[in-house]
Parts: structure tokens; C-alpha cells; sequence
């Protein structure tokens, strides 16, 4: 058998497409970035970051959208990471596990679990999966009526914040389920061997060792949430505000919106200020990413 | 007393251990998952004490019938299990039973060496107290030295009681896992393979051990390497297609079997 006589060829085209597809993206983002920055670095100061909107490009700045996007994105996490967590642990570990009940443990509860466990927990499953595939500015209408209206919170940051919650709970969901449904077997079995309840198991066991995936999770849902503008918009976050959010009930906007407001400006300044609003946003999302990646890689080394 | 507060009161190691006493009895138990039966009709009496092998061919039973010592195997989705099994003469199937009090008195080993990973020896040592109560300071430090010492492991890893667990030998981790169940002071040990994953050396290790565990515990063992069995038990349980074909001294059992099915497994003509 000779060298060559093989179809090299078309092995090597395949790596060829495969490195293409990679780089050129890549290669595309690093393109975008650079001219951004290019645009925008000058206008980066420190009386950038703390000024509020104005009339005139020169004084404009972005400390209302940076405020605003840092509090939504602390309600986003403070709600949505206790009950997608708590979700991905009840489908994983609770949900399912009725098939053990006997008629002879009560004729109502016998029929109540057979029917959650046939119907509801599969339709809670596939439910999941659709939502994150909603358009975002369904929950924006969907926050109007429930947060904005119905709960009476007004135009609030607590409203956007939860919106936005609901916009990554699937997210969470889904990777927090993952995460725990990777930690194998074993573990839980020693754990119920050496006597444990199974919220013991859950919660000594599955959930540190899951918490590295959980975190990810946790890191995509805060990227995607922080970038986001229809939902807000509807919600009611403002273009021009001249304070700080204060309360939770105070009006906010957000730094996509801010940057959108600006780009949407004739003068040229205000596509500088724009520029330098998307490096800001950029570096928080940077900022934030890479905490919890650090966070997350303490944690696996102990694994 | 109640039935559930029997089982659940705390456990002296002096009573119940005298040899000649059965431990666990197990009744006409039938289990299976789903629509098929496993075990059709065990009737076993383990001794107190003494170290009680069950083997026989793959597919036989075993693992589903140690598993219904300690009620573990009901954690399995559509896992069914019928009859009686008595321990010193309260049903554990009995409804009033908890079966997690119960797999504090019956604990389990198992085929693959399972340290918790987020945890250190010692705290693996300690893991099955932390599951139920705490124990601080000097209390556990005693418990640690006493566990591992127990599970002949201290002198290995007295110096590095923080590291993780995970970074122990196959078979160190397994005696960690030895020394975790013993920590919580169960009446029962049960063994499902606890070697198969193990090279000779540790095997050898951990049959010396279980020799040693007999004065204080009641060990079942599960095993498919008949040689061990031979080596290690007082009794042995022949088991095919989820029955009992036999039962005797380990002696008896491998050189004078009653059962024909007993000779052809043990001179290996088939399994």
C-alpha cells in the first residue's frame, strides 16, 4: 500500500472549508470591532462614562444607559437564576419518577401522578424548548400587560428587569438541565446508599458538581440579555433621560438604546458617540463574561 | 416501641451480633422493572455476622436482589418489589418504614469507586453524617481516624486529608468508599462487585478487609469472580434466572454442591 494512493484531495479540502468557515466570521467581527474602535476610542473619556444625554454631541454621555443596563441586568439575574435553576432541578430530579406509585398508596394521588407524569411534565418539557425560540419582542408585550399593567409596576426598571428575566429563563433552564443531567449516576446513587433525602442529594451533591455548567448558563442568558432593545422599547424605557434610576420603580433606558438613539442622529458626532457607547457596552459584557468564566474555572479545577 | 422507631433508634454495634442470628431474612420477595419479573420468589436467610456471597451467571439477579436489602432498588423508574424482607424482624417494606432511616443501617459499596468529586477524603469520610446531622471538630476528627482506620486506609492518607477525593488510586478510593459507609455506623455492609473495577493487588486489599469488617458488620457480598468467593465468604448463594438453587457453607457449595445447576456453574461448565 503506497502513500498517496489514497484521495488526499478531498481530505484536505474538507479542512480547508472547515478552517474557512471558523476564520471568516472571526475575521468579519475582528473587521467590525476594529472599526468601531477606531471611531469611537477618542470619544472615550472619563466625561463620557458620567455624563447624562444632551443636545450638544460634545457634552453627551452615557451614564443614564449604563446605570440602566447594569441595574436590568442585576433584577434580570436576581430573578431569573432562582427559578430556572429551581426548574432545571425539579425536571430533572423530581419530575418523571411517579412510576413507583401503587393504587395502594391512595386511589387520588395514584391517578394525580399518572396524569402529571403522562401529560404535564411532557408539556412542560416540550414548552421550554418553543420559548426560547419566542421573538423578544413578544416578551416585551407580554411584560407590558403582566408587569407594566396588570401588576400595576408602571414603566419601571422592575418591569424591564423582568422581562427581560422571563426572555432567559429558557436559556437557563435549558443548561442548567444539562449540567445536572451530566453529573452521572453514581454519584447520586452512593449518596441515596448512604441514606440522604433526595433534596439532600440534590443539593450537597448534583448542584456543586453541576455548578460549573450552571454558571454557563447563567453567562450566555446574561449576554443575551444585556443586548437586548425591542423588549425594553415596549416596555417603555426612555431615549432621552437626564437622572439615574433610583428606585426600582424609577423610569431607566438601556445602553442598546441609548446607542440606537444616537446613531439615529444626522450629525456625525453623535455616530462618534454611538461608537463609543457600543465599546462600553462591549467591555461590560466583556467584564461580565469574564468574571464568571474565572468563577467557573476555579470551580472545575477542584473537579 | 413502633415499628418505625425500632428501626430508627440508634444502633449499638453489641446487640443482634451473635453469631447463629439471622440478620436479614428475605420472604417470597418477587421484583422486577416494569412487565418482567427478576427475582421470582427469594427465600434467604442472611446471618449476622458473617459474610454471605451470592453469585451466579450474568442476568440471574443478583444486583437487582442486593438492592432490595436496602430499598434502593425502588429509586429505579417502574421498579417493583413484593414480599418481605425482615431486618432482626421488622419488615422494611412495611409502609411505616423510612427508607432513608433504612439505608443508614443497611449501607452500600459499590461495582465503581464513587468519591464525591467536589469533596476531599475527609470530607467524604464525613459525607453521610453531613447528609443527615452535622458533626464538628474534635467528634469528627475521631470519626475520620476511626472510618479510615476501619477501612485500613489511614496510614495512606492521614497527611493529606484535604486533598480531593478524586485523586486517590482505584483501589485507595474504593476503601474511601468503604471507610464513607462505615462512618455512619450501619448494621449492614453490602457489596455489589466492589473488586471488578480494581486490579489484583487492590483486590486483594480489600478481601483482607472484608475478612476483618465480619466482627463488626454483616456483609452481603455480590461477586462474579467465584474464586473470591470461595476466599472470602462463610456462606454462598447460588442464584440462576432469579432463584435460589442454593445455599450452604461456602465449603459445601464448591466441593460437595447438591444441585446439578450448582456443579456446572461452579466447575465452570457454563456462566
Amino acid at each position: 500500500m503506497q502513500k498517496g494512493e489514497r484521495s488526499l484531495v478531498g481530505e484536505h479540502a474538507f479542512v480547508v472549508a472547515c478552517a474557512a468557515a471558523v476564520f471568516l466570521p472571526i475575521l468579519l467581527l475582528v473587521f467590525l470591532f476594529a472599526d468601531v474602535f477606531i471611531d469611537g476610542i477618542a470619544r472615550l473619556d472619563w466625561q463620557f462614562i458620567t455624563s447624562f444625554p444632551a443636545r450638544r454631541a460634545g457634552e453627551a454621555g452615557i451614564l443614564p444607559g449604563l446605570v440602566g443596563s447594569v441595574f436590568l441586568i442585576l433584577i434580570t439575574g436576581l430573578c431569573a437564576l432562582p427559578i430556572g435553576i429551581g426548574s432545571a432541578i425539579y425536571l430533572e430530579e423530581y419530575a418523571g419518577r411517579g412510576d413507583n406509585v401503587r393504587r395502594d398508596d391512595g386511589i387520588f394521588k395514584y391517578y394525580f401522578v399518572r396524569a402529571w407524569d403522562r401529560a404535564f411534565s411532557p408539556l412542560i418539557e416540550i414548552n421550554v424548548a418553543n420559548l426560547a425560540g419566542v421573538p423578544s419582542v413578544i416578551y416585551g408585550l407580554l411584560g407590558l400587560e403582566v408587569f407594566v399593567r396588570v401588576a400595576g409596576f408602571g414603566h419601571s426598571i422592575l418591569a424591564g428587569g423582568m422581562t427581560l428575566a422571563l426572555l432567559v429563563l429558557p436559556i437557563i433552564i435549558i443548561a442548567s438541565r444539562e449540567a445536572i443531567r451530566g453529573i452521572p449516576r453514581h454519584y447520586r446513587e452512593a449518596a441515596y446508599g448512604l441514606g440522604a433525602t433526595r433534596w439532600e442529594v440534590v443539593w450537597q451533591i448534583v448542584l456543586p458538581s453541576a455548578f460549573p455548567g450552571i454558571l454557563t448558563g447563567a453567562i450566555l442568558a446574561i449576554s443575551r440579555a444585556i443586548g437586548e432593545t425591542a423588549p425594553i422599547i415596549v416596555i417603555g424605557a426612555l431615549t432621552y433621560i437626564t437622572f439615574v434610576p433610583d428606585c426600582l420603580h424609577s423610569d431607566f433606558t438601556a445602553l442598546p438604546i441609548q446607542i440606537f438613539n444616537w446613531v439615529s442622529r444626522p450629525q456625525r458626532e453623535f455616530a462618534v458617540n454611538a461608537a463609543a457607547g457600543i465599546i462600553v457596552l462591549l467591555f461590560t459584557v466583556l467584564l461580565l463574561n469574564a468574571f464568571a468564566v474565572i468563577l467557573r474555572n476555579r470551580l472545575q479545577r477542584r473537579l | 416501641m413502633t415499628i418505625s422507631s425500632q428501626l430508627n433508634a440508634p444502633h449499638s454495634l453489641d446487640d443482634d451480633s451473635s453469631p447463629g442470628k439471622v440478620k436479614i431474612r428475605a420472604k417470597n420477595l418477587v421484583a422486577g422493572y416494569g412487565e418482567s419479573n427478576v427475582l421470582k420468589g427469594i427465600d434467604l436467610d442472611i446471618m449476622a455476622n458473617e459474610v454471605t456471597a451470592i453469585i451466579g451467571p450474568s442476568g440471574c439477579g443478583k444486583s437487582t436482589f442486593i438492592r432490595c436489602l436496602n430499598r434502593m432498588h425502588e429509586l429505579v423508574p417502574s421498579a417493583f418489589a413484593d414480599g418481605q424482607v425482615l431486618l432482626d424482624d421488622t419488615d422494611i417494606y412495611s409502609p411505616s418504614v423510612d427508607p432513608v432511616l433504612l439505608r443508614r443501617r443497611i449501607g452500600m459499596v459499590f461495582q465503581k469507586p464513587n468519591p464525591f468529586p467536589t469533596m476531599s477524603i475527609r470530607e467524604n469520610v464525613l459525607a453521610g453524617l453531613r447528609l443527615t446531622r452535622r458533626l464538628r471538630g474534635a467528634a469528627a476528627d475521631e470519626l475520620v481516624e476511626r472510618s479510615l482506620t476501619g477501612a485500613a486506609l489511614w496510614d495512606e492518607v492521614k497527611d493529606k486529608l484535604d486533598e480531593p477525593g478524586t485523586s486517590l488510586s482505584g483501589g485507595q478510593q474504593q476503601r474511601l468508599c468503604i471507610a464513607r459507609t462505615i462512618a455512619v455506623e450501619p448494621d449492614v455492609i453490602l457489596m455489589d462487585e466492589p473488586c471488578s473495577a480494581l486490579d489484583p493487588v487492590a483486590t486483594a486489599r480489600i478481601e483482607e478487609l472484608i475478612d476483618h469488617l465480619k466482627t463488626d458488620y454483616t456483609v452481603v457480598i455480590v461477586t462474579h469472580n467465584m474464586q473470591q468467593a470461595a476466599r472470602c465468604s462463610d456462606r454462598t448463594a447460588f442464584f440462576l434466572l432469579g432463584e435460589v438453587i442454593e445455599y450452604a457453607p461456602t465449603d459445601d457449595i464448591f466441593t460437595k454442591p447438591i444441585d446439578s445447576r450448582t456443579e456446572d456453574y461452579v466447575t465452570g461448565k457454563f456462566g
